[in-house]
């Protein structure tokens, strides 16, 4: 079996304590094992919004800790706690956004109606600058 | 308002609908990683929280509502496209929940066990998001 390079649980635990112990190089393995948890974690939080009624409450499950939950894990077993923490406090900038963005397509679905599609799309660079507008402000700060 | 789980609405779902949010979370849970493996986690950790699925899911809402009114005769555009509104103030107020999530792992991963922070974290999640949907439901709120 090839050990996985850079691997910290493999470091410290051996091949057992690997989650990706597979006879392939532990960075694929990882992603492959990202895109399936992720895809049925996000799949889970959806249907769980489908279920739901009111449609306000079941919009929670559309900001469900769903990529998080399905990658944090992987994450702590591949860097370490340190690295995933790191990771988190990033996460609560992305939060902030995802809030900003979330509340600008309801606004504007509320009082203009557009097509639903294009609109949420157009409106993604209002998280990228959120997230990163905070991310920056609070690096400096820090700093 | 009462909260309810209608099981049937889940016979509504195309399978073409549930590949479509199997992949995209899929393909966002595989972007986080390498974004963090090439930019590091501080800016990797912004796309825990990314709309990833929100678009897809709030134009599916959309064309559920649409073709429900379809079937009663009515033409559902304006409608859809209010459900969809009402689905993105629900996923606002889950951004609470989801910051609170995120300050959880943050602060505690260092230091306690994993599982314990994940099942903390999660609570908190469930805690802030009905909280903060039952405070917006409140007759405070009203209008």
């Amino acid at each position: 079996m090839q050990r996985c390079r850079g691997c910290q649980a493999h470091d410290r635990e051996g091949a057992a304590g690997c989650l990706t112990g597979l006879a392939m190089p532990s960075e694929i393995a990882e992603f492959v094992i990202r895109f399936f948890v992720g895809g049925i974690v996000v799949s889970a939080f959806a249907v769980l919004a489908e279920i739901f009624r009111p449609k306000s409450f079941a919009g929670l499950f559309g900001a469900a800790p769903s990529i998080a939950l399905a990658t944090l894990g992987i994450t702590i077993a591949h860097h370490g706690k340190t690295y995933a923490a790191t990771e988190a406090r990033s996460m609560v900038f992305g939060a902030i956004a995802f809030f900003c963005y979330a509340s600008s397509v309801s606004w504007i679905l509320m009082r203009v109606k557009p097509r639903v599609l294009p609109t949420t799309i157009a409106l993604i660079p209002v998280w990228f600058a959120a997230s990163f507008a905070l991310w920056f402000v609070t690096s400096a700060i820090t700093r | 308002m009462m909260v309810q789980a209608k099981f049937s609405a889940l016979k509504g779902i195309k399978p073409r609908e549930f590949a479509l949010r199997f992949a995209f979370g899929g393909l966002v849970c595989v972007a986080a990683g390498l974004i963090a493996k090439s930019f590091g986690p501080a800016i990797g950790g912004l796309f825990l929280a990314f709309p990833a699925i929100f678009p897809a899911g709030a134009s599916l809402v959309e064309s559920h509502e649409k073709m429900h009114k379809a079937r009663a005769g009515f033409d559902g555009t304006r409608r859809g496209r209010t459900v969809a509104s009402i689905d993105s103030a629900g996923a606002a107020i889950g951004c609470i929940g989801l910051a609170g999530f995120a300050i959880v792992i943050w602060t505690l991963l260092p230091r306690w066990n994993t599982y314990n922070v994940f099942v903390l974290a999660s609570l908190v999640w469930v805690t802030l998001s009905v909280g903060s949907w039952m405070i917006r439901k409140s007759r405070v709120f009203r209008r």
